[in-house]
Order: structure tokens, then C-alpha cells, then sequence
């Protein structure tokens, strides 16, 4: 009996070694460990064994059918995890296949993300900011801001005009004023806003962005606009920047002056790596970025019953042009390209 | 303003180059647009030399052979076109090596079979002069083989200056050079009208009476045994290297003394004043005056005329008259030197098109002390060039009011300076600033008293244009860069501003791009948008003078920019748009400026999704694409919304709605704008298939969004959901179900929300299916399923009501 026992062994350890899917591992299972298998029912029939045969065959009986189902157990996972990994890799997909796309990504107009960048860094420097009317009156666009009656800007060939003492403003300047007669000083503002002037070339559109600036206090000085408008270069063209004051006239600033920062595409040297001639600086090492000065006493002359005595109040106004910072920043070539608003332009910013 | 350096430099010669002046001239307030060269490249072979012999060119009849001295043992031969070419004159040779005005290289050449060293110069080739007749004959005792740099003024550099409108008196060499001085020290040459051959007192021969204010004075003199003639090559190189051509003497000397001087004037051939009187008045209508340049021109009576006996003769600070026009034979001359109102010579040099060197000085305004200078370097020039002699005295008439002669003193206080400035500059340092400007100073208690000149007087009237002054001389440069104090300076957004920044971010985010439009419109746009004659879009504000008819309007509406970007970039071949802007459009309103609202408006064509190897035909863009893009804006912004069916001329009448949004505060619901696909024959008229839009009036909706949301709880209780169908009329808005359904479920159902919708063979014609999903939830409990069991009986009831019946 013991002998029949150990030859069922080997027999079934062959045949389960021998099954290559997990199917035929079943069928050996069934035949050596099944209903109708011999080891089960010689277990089965230990009880009508003599007493002192039980307990030997029993036990042979028993390790020969743990140790059957160790080995099936064992070389069942391993065929199964084999035909896993062959089914995944006939699951395959082409991986060079491009991915399913999010929907497009829109944008901002480069000129709002220009303003906003601006915005933000005199937001940072304590401004506040406001805005006024497109459609001005006169008083406010050239009046108040010291043009004489005779200022060129006023013809018509310069500036568009709805009615007679109406105008599309020409810059963000009459806020000033219009600001000044609602807060009383100390004023920190800037005014982002649309303004227009009869031009249109490559470098000008009759419709362009301006920043107005204007900090009024006791005791601001031209060096404290030169300080502040470092800030805003730096913040803007980068860290290495410096900026340069050249005097220059306006009407509504007294003294007044252009502002340049040192050239970012050739550090302010005037020439490229190569040696040649930087070309957006023309060699100089500066570009000119925007007008300014210290308010005009005849400005404030116009508010002075707003709190803003020139003898006693004094303070620095800019104006700086979206498009030109944008313009610089972004090497755009023509200005009209902002307002053509052409799709393949607008997605690479 | 063109500065000849050699020029310059007769009046102030700083120790520097062009390049390091024109720096130094930036930062002091004087731009340079750019440093140009005039006349040859180098002066190198450039000699003088002596004709030998002059003898035809044996195979050419218009050349001649020369023999020149040039200083060295063997005569050289060269070859000339020149009628004037003959034995005994002096000439200016170019040899082989030397470079014309454009570059060209001169080569030992063979002309005809004849060796030529060299050309003999004509004076237009080295840009001298226009006059390209023959050769230059120089002065017979100039030695053979001189460097013609020693005789002629072969080159120099010149900056080219863009002189602010404040400063007049740097439209005169003279002027710079007062300029240059200051900026860098180099000392200031006489003035040039320091020495006047001529007299002051009563002049006879001419009368003039000045009956207008725009002529504040008038001066003049005569001259007499006038010869005219070319100027002298000295004086034609400077006019041509200050950009202006020579014609004749006096009219080169007028030019020459306007450009030194910055004071224009005009000689008149005296014998064609008729009446040998002149009246300076203001133009009458009928006026007819043909000006030098050969037009006739109409005057009004905003315009300033000389008149003589026959009527005008000169248009006054802009153009002389044909009529009175110097010529060969005129013998004598009256010069005026006058002062004009400056806007008044702006307007009328604009008016009638036509700027002059002597209008675009005369409108910044000069001083009336400037034309007793011009005409005292006129009488020496004419005395000396024109063998003219100059009658005793001077006419010298001012207008009915006259003229300020006044000199305005102004403190400049110590203590000012570094106040407005941020940087100390000593007192002694800005009293030599401004007295090499040209003011004078004085000592005083707490500053100098500065005495401004007549030629600053317009532009420096007060302290902070002394600051200016010292500033900029000094250099403004060199101001240290410091921060404001900014006592009271807090910086922020205003919770408008953020929101506006919210709803484009938002956009951008859903793929929408921003565009900007022009804030112009055309005037057939409301046409083109079949709005009706009283729709208020159609009372749009003209612009007066507008840069093409297609912007003569002022917007009244984003859509027309809108659907102009969109079609730009369809016929680009983009075929799939997604904009948005967000921008004011200008209203007529009862005060004197129109209302600017701040709208934001969408559009989307095209497919909403590029087409990819997994969904090859993405759906196209419809009302209801524009309906998310919407819904995902006012969503983000919290606002309460919905929307009607609506009826905008412009949109399909069947897919056009009104957008309404709740105050904040309670209230009324406002309309806000519109929802819409657009008309098929509106989009077809824009070249674009179907489109879908929406506008809002962004200042409304901003005002609609509600403060800070407040935490409800969520969490605490399970919520029950359900599902229903129901059958309807298909006339009824599935808003309207929904507002039912929402009304009938009362406070215990949270959400309700459309998710399928179904119209076919199942639920008959003229029918609709609608699938709702009920959220039931309360804050307090759990809810029975009596509860929710209740709700449902009355929400099945309200829709019976309505006339649904429920689909199993």
C-alpha cells in the first residue's frame, strides 16, 4: 500500500511538472487529486484498513497529497503570472501615438500681460490704480496739463476729436488732474489706459496703451522718481538693469526728462558678442522707454483748492507706452501686429 | 536743426570729438537724431593746381587735354569735359586716390585713348555748390599743389539736432554753440551782431504801417548799388552742408543770417514795392497772393498779409511774393526782419499746406530783440558779398499794443534746489551755469536773483525752470537713485479691477484668446447687423476727423471688432476661433462725454476641440458651446444667472438669448447682455459658417458678484438622489422645469439638474423628454424615505401641472 502510495507520488509530481498552461494544470489536478482520483480515495478508505495499517498509510496517504497540492498551488502561479505577462503584451498600444489633448489654451493679449506685469510692480511699490474716461474734454487732456493754447498736439491732424472741446485723449495725463481734484495728496496712482493719436505706421497706431504714473507728497523728488523708476526696470527687463535720466521737454513737467534703461540685449555695451553693432540699442547701450518729470507748478495751479498748493505739495508724473515696453521685450517687429490680432501671432505669447 | 561742425566750431570748439559732443548734448537736453558727414570722405589728393595748356582731345570734341602744375617737377595731364577749361586759370584737382562725396575712388583712367590723372573738379562733385556748368576757377594767386582743404571747406561732420519746441533759440548755430558752452565749457565766441555797419534812427525810402497785433514788430533796412550774383564758395558749402541750396547773394546771406541767427528774413526788391509803402495787415477774403514757390494762394482773414499798393506782396513769417521776388537785376533791397505771432503762423502754415525754414521758426515764437541781430550780420554780409551799400538808419515799427521788452527776474532759492531735485548743487556752481545760458545773476539773501534774456524769455518764467536749467547742465544724470517716502502710498487693486482680471483669466483658461480691437466702427456696421432704426447700438458718436471712413464711428459694440478678427483669421486659414475681449464702448449720455461701459463679448467658430486620432470630427461650436464658455465665467464669478429666450436682430431667432443676472444685494434680476448663435445671413455677410457669441455688459455682472462666499455645511448628512423622466410639450423651457421642479422640492432639494433630453418615435411629436437628477439633503438630519417619497408626490404633481406626464 505505502509502495502504491509513493508510485501515485511520483507519478502525479511528473505529470503536474509536465502541464505548460494553467488549463492542463487543472486537468492534472482532477486527475490526481479529483472526486474519482486513487490517492483521495485511498484516504478515504483508511477506516477499512487493519488497525496497525491506518495509521502509516494514512499519513503517507496525507503527505502525498499535501505535498500534490504544494506543487500545483506553486507551478500554478507560475503559469499564470507567465500568461498575464503574455496577454499584457499583446494589449500593447503604440506609445508614439500623440496624447488626447486637453482643450486648446487660450491666452491673454500680450499687451494686457505687459499691463498687468506693470501694474503689478507699481502695485508692489504702494500705487493704486485708476482709470478714466477714453472720450475727454479738453480742459482735462490739454488745458490743465499746461498745453498753450497754440500746442501743435491740439490740431486736428494730430488728435481725433468727437466735438469742439472734446477729444479722444491723447494720453493718460488728464487723470492726473481729474485724480488730484478727487484725493487730496499724498497720491500714489498709475492710470492704464487706451489712447489716441492721428498716426499709423510700423511704429505707431492711432490707438495705443499708455501707463500714467503720478506720486504726489510733501517732499518726492526727480531723484525718487529716478529710484522708483529703477524698480520698475529692473522688475521688468531684469536685475542688471540701470536706467538713465536725459533732460527733455514736456509741458506739464518741470524739469522734465527721458528715461532710458541700459540696452538687455547687449548689457548696455553697444555691441553683441560678436562684436558687431547691437541693433535694437543702435550701439548707444540705452533705449529710451518713456517720458517724465516733476509735476508742472501750473498743474497743480489747477487743483490747488484740492489741497494741492505747489508751494507746499510737489511730486513726479511718467508715461510710459504698453506696446513700446511689449515691443522691446518681445523683439515684435511692427506694431500694427497687436492690433491684427491674427491667431498664429496672439498663441505665442 | 542741421550744425555744421565746422560751423560750430567758429563759435565754441569743445576739445571733443562728434560722437562725445552729441553724448554730452543727450544729456543736457539736446537730442542728436544722428551725426552725419558732409562733403568728401577725406581731404586726402584733393590740391590745388594751375592749367598749364588746354588743348582739344584728338578723338573726342567735347573733352580737352590739360597740362597741370601741381607743384611738382613734371606737369600732369588730365583729362576735362568743362567748357571753362583753359591755360591760366586756377583749379581744385581730385588725383588718383581721392574719394568723392558718394565713395567713389578716383583711378588713373584712360578716356578716348588719352591718359587722365585725376578730375578737375566742378563745385557740385564735392558738394560744394549746385552748379554743375564747369570747373570751379579758384583765386589766381594760390600756389600750385596746396592741399585744397586750406582753401575750400572740402568737409565736416554735422549734428543733426531735434530741438524742443521750448528752445527757439537753438535754431541758430549761434544758439547751439551758447549751448554747447554751457554743456561743456569751451568758450563762447562774440556774438556775431556785435559789429552793425549799419545805423539805427529813421529810415527813408520805405514806409510801413502795422495794423495788426500778430505782428509785434517789424524792422527793416535798404540796401542799394546791390550786384547779384553766386555767393562765394564759403558761404555755399556752409548752406549746403546745413541742408540748404544755394540760389543767389542775397537770398543765400538771408538764409545764412537765419540759420546763424534763428530769425528769418525776406528781402524785397524795393523797385516792385509799389507805392514804396507797405501795410502789415490781417488777410481780407478775396485775398490773392502768389507766393516764390509759384502758387497762388487764397487768403483768410486768419491769415497776416504784407500788402503794398497793388495789395499783398508777401505772406507774412511763411512765404514771400512772387511778385516783389529779388532777381538777377535787382539793384535794391529792402530787408525785413520782423516778429510774428507764433500761433497764428502755425495755423496758417497748416492751413494752406506749405512749411517753410522761416515758418517753422517764427511759430515757436522768437523774441522781437532778434531781428535788430539778423539785420546787423545781414548789412555786414551784403556790404561785404554783394558790394551793397546799406542806407542810414533802420525801420524799426511795432504793432498797435507793441512788444514786451521786459527781462523777468526770478529768485532761485538755495533751499529749492536739493528739495526738488534729491541731490545738492552748490549756489556757485548754478550761477555759472546760467550765466554761461546767457542769464543774469545776482546774489541774494537765500539764492541768486536771475535775470532771464530776451531769447529765453517765453520758456523761462519761474523757480522750477531754473532748477531745470541748473539740473540739466549739471546733469540730471547723476541724480542718486532713492525711493519715496510713501507716507500714506498703499498699493492695491480695487475688488473691480480683480474681478476683471478674474473673468479674462477665466476665458483664457477655457481656451478662449483675448483680442483688441480698434475702438473705431464703420458706419455700416449696424446696417450689416440688421439692427432696427431705433436700436440704441445705432447712436454711435462720430469721431470728427477720423484716419479712414471705416473708423468714423465710435464703437458702440465689441461684436463688429469681433466678427472682423474672426473672419481675418478664418481667411488665414485659422479655421477654428475662440476670442474674447473686454473693453469700453462708447454710449451718447446726457452729460457732455459719453457713458464708456466696460464689456466683455466671445465668440467661438469652428471646432471646439482639435480633431485627434481618437475623436477625428470634434463637434463644431453652437449655442450651447457658448452657453458653457458662459456658464463657466458666471459660475466662476458666483453670480446668480440665468437666461430667456431672447431676440437680438443679429442672432438666430431661434437660438438667441438674453442673459440675466441677480444683484447681490437682492433686488430685481438685470438683463446683463446676450446668448447667441449668430444669423446665417449676418455670419455669411462675415464669411463665417456657424458662430457663437455672447456680450455682457462686465461693469453689471461685476456689480452682481456677491461678497465672500460663506462655508455650508456638507459633509454631515447623506444626501438621496434620484432619478426622473418626463414627458412635456416641447414649447416648454427646460428653465422653466427646472424652476418647478425646484419651487415644488422646496428647501430640502439641494440640486436638480437636466442630463439627457430626448425628442423621437417614443415620446410623439411636438413632445420633449427630460431627464432630471434630484439631490435631497437637509443640514439638520437624515432623511426618512417618507420624507423624500413627500417631495417627490408634490415636485411629480408640479410637473402634471405643467402638463408632463412621467416616463417609467
Amino acid at each position: 500500500m505505502i509502495e502504491r502510495i509513493e508510485e501515485l507520488k511520483s507519478a502525479g509530481e511528473a505529470d503536474v511538472a509536465a502541464a505548460d498552461t494553467t488549463d492542463a494544470l487543472e486537468q492534472a489536478r482532477v486527475r490526481w487529486l479529483g472526486r474519482r482520483a486513487e490517492l483521495p480515495n485511498l484516504l478515504r478508505g483508511v477506516a477499512q484498513l487493519p488497525p496497525e495499517q491506518r495509521g502509516p498509510v494514512g499519513r503517507a496517504a496525507n503527505e502525498a497529497r499535501k505535498a500534490l497540492e504544494a506543487l500545483i498551488d506553486a507551478r500554478n502561479a507560475e503559469l499564470a503570472a507567465a500568461e498575464l505577462d503574455a496577454q499584457l503584451v499583446a494589449d500593447r498600444v503604440d506609445v508614439t501615438l500623440p496624447g488626447a489633448p486637453l482643450p486648446p489654451a487660450g491666452g491673454l493679449h500680450l499687451l494686457t500681460q505687459t499691463r498687468r506685469e506693470i501694474e503689478d510692480v507699481f502695485v508692489g511699490m504702494g500705487f493704486t490704480v485708476a482709470e478714466g474716461p477714453e472720450v475727454e474734454r479738453v480742459y482735462y487732456n490739454f488745458d490743465a496739463l499746461n498745453h498753450d493754447a497754440a500746442h501743435p498736439a491740439r490740431l486736428k491732424s494730430d488728435t481725433f476729436y468727437v466735438a469742439d472741446d472734446v477729444v479722444l485723449r491723447t494720453h493718460t495725463s488728464p487723470m492726473q488732474v481729474r485724480a488730484m481734484e478727487q484725493q487730496p495728496p499724498p497720491i500714489f496712482l498709475i492710470v492704464p489706459g487706451r489712447v489716441y493719436r492721428r498716426d499709423s505706421d510700423a511704429t505707431h497706431t492711432p490707438q495705443f496703451h499708455q501707463i500714467e504714473g503720478l506720486a504726489v507728497d510733501e517732499d518726492i523728488t526727480l531723484a525718487d522718481l529716478k529710484g522708483t523708476l529703477l524698480q520698475f526696470a529692473q522688475a521688468i527687463f531684469g536685475d542688471e538693469r540701470q536706467v538713465r535720466l536725459r533732460p527733455h521737454f514736456f509741458p506739464f513737467t518741470e524739469p522734465s526728462v527721458e528715461v532710458d534703461v541700459s540696452c538687455f540685449k547687449c548689457d548696455g555695451t553697444g555691441h553683441l558678442r560678436d562684436g558687431s553693432r547691437c541693433g535694437l540699442c543702435k550701439g548707444t547701450g540705452w533705449i529710451e522707454i518713456l517720458g517724465a518729470g516733476m509735476v508742472d507748478p501750473n498743474v497743480f495751479s489747477h487743483v490747488r483748492e484740492h489741497g494741492y498748493d505747489p508751494e507746499k505739495i510737489q511730486g513726479f508724473a511718467f508715461g510710459m507706452g504698453v506696446e513700446r515696453i511689449a515691443f522691446l521685450k518681445h523683439g515684435v517687429s511692427d506694431l500694427r501686429l497687436f492690433y491684427d490680432n491674427d491667431l498664429r501671432f496672439l498663441r505665442q505669447f | 536743426m542741421k550744425v555744421p561742425l565746422s560751423w560750430l566750431h567758429e563759435h565754441c570748439h569743445p576739445d571733443l570729438s562728434a560722437p562725445e559732443l552729441a553724448r554730452r548734448l543727450a544729456l543736457t537736453g539736446t537730442e542728436v537724431e544722428r551725426i552725419a558727414h558732409h562733403g568728401v570722405p577725406s581731404p586726402d589728393n584733393f590740391v590745388v593746381a594751375k592749367v598749364l595748356a588746354a588743348e582739344q582731345h584728338p578723338d573726342a570734341d567735347r573733352l580737352r587735354v590739360t597740362q597741370l602744375d601741381v607743384g611738382e617737377d613734371e606737369p600732369l595731364q588730365v583729362v576735362c569735359g568743362a567748357p571753362n577749361a583753359r591755360a591760366g586759370i586756377t583749379v581744385a584737382l581730385a588725383r588718383p586716390g581721392a574719394r568723392l562725396p558718394d565713395g567713389t575712388k578716383l583711378k588713373k583712367a584712360k578716356l578716348r585713348g588719352v591718359v587722365s590723372n585725376g578730375m578737375i573738379l566742378g563745385e557740385s562733385e564735392i558738394d560744394l555748390g549746385v552748379d554743375h556748368s564747369g570747373i570751379m576757377e579758384l583765386d589766381g594767386d594760390l600756389i600750385a599743389g596746396t592741399p585744397l582743404a586750406n582753401v575750400l571747406p572740402l568737409e565736416t561732420d554735422v549734428l543733426e539736432l531735434e530741438i524742443t519746441p521750448n528752445r527757439p533759440d537753438c535754431l541758430g548755430v549761434y544758439g547751439v554753440a551758447r549751448e554747447v558752452h554751457a554743456a561743456t565749457g569751451a568758450p563762447l565766441g562774440p556774438a556775431p551782431w556785435e559789429q552793425d555797419p549799419g545805423t539805427a534812427g529813421p529810415l527813408d525810402g520805405i514806409s510801413v504801417t502795422v495794423e495788426t497785433d500778430r505782428c509785434p514788430r517789424f524792422t527793416a533796412r535798404i540796401f542799394e548799388d546791390v550786384r547779384i550774383g553766386p555767393s562765394p564758395e564759403w558761404l555755399k558749402a556752409r548752406l549746403m552742408a546745413a541742408g540748404q541750396r544755394p540760389i543767389s547773394n542775397v537770398v543765400d546771406i538771408t538764409n545764412y543770417v537765419m540759420l546763424l541767427c534763428g530769425q528769418p528774413l525776406h528781402a524785397f526788391d524795393l523797385d516792385r514795392v509799389a507805392g514804396g509803402a507797405l501795410t502789415v495787415r490781417d488777410g481780407r477774403d478775396g485775398d490773392v497772393l502768389e507766393t516764390l514757390d509759384g502758387e497762388t494762394r487764397r487768403l483768410d482773414p486768419d491769415m497776416v498779409v504784407i500788402c503794398d499798393a497793388d495789395g499783398p506782396t508777401s505772406l507774412a513769417g511763411v512765404m514771400g511774393g512772387a511778385r516783389s521776388e529779388v532777381h538777377d537785376g535787382t539793384t535794391r533791397v529792402l530787408l525785413e526782419s520782423a516778429t510774428w505771432d507764433g500761433p497764428n503762423i502755425q495755423r496758417t502754415s497748416t492751413r494752406l499746406g506749405l512749411r517753410s525754414e522761416a515758418s517753422g521758426r517764427f511759430e515757436k515764437g522768437l523774441a522781437p530783440e532778434q531781428t535788430v541781430e539778423a539785420l546787423a550780420v545781414a548789412t555786414r554780409l551784403l556790404v561785404e558779398l554783394c558790394g551793397a551799400t546799406v542806407r542810414e538808419g533802420t525801420l524799426d515799427v511795432a504793432g498797435p499794443s507793441g512788444w514786451d521788452a521786459t527781462h523777468q527776474t526770478i529768485r532761485l532759492r538755495d533751499a529749492r534746489v536739493p528739495a526738488l531735485l534729491g541731490a545738492e548743487i552748490p549756489r556757485a556752481r548754478s550761477a555759472e551755469i546760467l550765466t554761461a545760458l546767457g542769464f543774469g545773476v545776482a546774489d541774494a539773501a537765500d539764492g541768486l536773483d536771475v535775470t532771464v534774456p530776451h531769447f529765453r524769455r517765453n520758456d523761462v518764467t519761474r523757480e522750477a525752470d531754473l532748477i531745470e536749467e541748473v539740473a540739466r547742465i549739471d546733469g540730471v544724470d547723476k541724480l542718486p537713485a532713492t525711493l519715496p517716502l510713501r507716507r500714506g502710498a498703499a498699493g492695491r487693486l480695487t475688488p473691480s479691477q480683480l474681478l476683471r482680471r478674474t473673468a479674462a483669466d477665466t476665458l483664457a483658461g477655457a481656451g478662449l484668446h483675448e483680442v483688441i480691437g480698434w475702438s473705431w466702427s464703420a458706419p455700416d456696421l449696424a446696417d450689416r447687423l440688421r439692427l432696427p432704426a431705433n436700436d440704441p447700438l445705432r447712436g454711435a458718436i462720430a469721431v470728427d476727423n477720423p484716419m479712414s471712413a471705416e473708423h468714423g464711428l465710435l464703437r458702440t459694440t465689441l461684436l463688429g471688432g469681433l466678427l472682423d478678427v474672426a473672419r481675418r483669421n478664418v481667411t488665414h486659414g485659422v479655421a477654428d476661433v475662440a476670442i474674447f475681449e473686454s473693453g469700453a464702448v462708447f454710449l451718447p449720455s446726457d452729460d457732455e462725454l459719453p457713458r464708456e461701459p466696460h464689456m466683455l463679448g466671445a465668440l467661438l467658430t469652428g471646432a471646439v476641440r482639435r480633431p485627434t486620432w481618437t475623436e477625428s470630427q470634434p463637434p463644431q461650436a453652437d449655442f450651447f458651446a457658448a452657453k458653457g464658455v458662459l456658464a463657466h465665467l458666471l459660475d466662476t464669478l458666483r453670480v446668480t444667472w440665468r437666461v430667456e429666450p431672447g431676440a437680438e436682430p443679429f442672432l438666430h431667432p431661434g437660438r438667441s438669448a438674453q442673459v440675466l443676472v441677480s444683484p447681490a444685494g437682492g433686488g430685481d434680476e438685470v438683463v446683463v447682455g446676450w446668448l447667441g448663435e449668430l444669423h446665417p445671413s449676418v455670419a455669411a455677410d462675415w464669411d463665417l459658417e456657424r458662430t457663437a457669441l455672447f456680450m455682457l455688459d462686465l461693469d453689471v455682472v461685476i456689480a452682481a458678484v456677491p461678497g465672500p462666499a460663506v462655508y455650508a455645511d456638507y459633509t454631515s448628512f447623506p444626501e438621496v438622489r434620484q432619478d426622473l423622466a418626463v414627458v412635456l410639450d416641447d414649447t416648454v423651457p427646460a428653465a422653466e422645469v427646472v424652476r418647478v421642479v425646484r419651487d415644488a422640492g422646496g428647501p430640502l432639494l439641494a440640486d436638480v439638474e437636466v442630463f439627457d433630453v430626448y425628442r423621437g418615435a417614443q415620446v410623439g411629436d411636438g413632445k420633449v423628454s427630460l431627464a432630471l437628477r434630484l439631490a435631497f439633503r437637509s443640514p439638520e438630519r437624515t432623511l426618512t424615505d417618507e420624507e423624500v417619497a413627500q417631495r417627490r408626490g408634490a415636485i411629480e404633481e408640479a410637473l402634471s401641472g405643467l402638463g408632463g406626464s412621467l416616463r417609467a
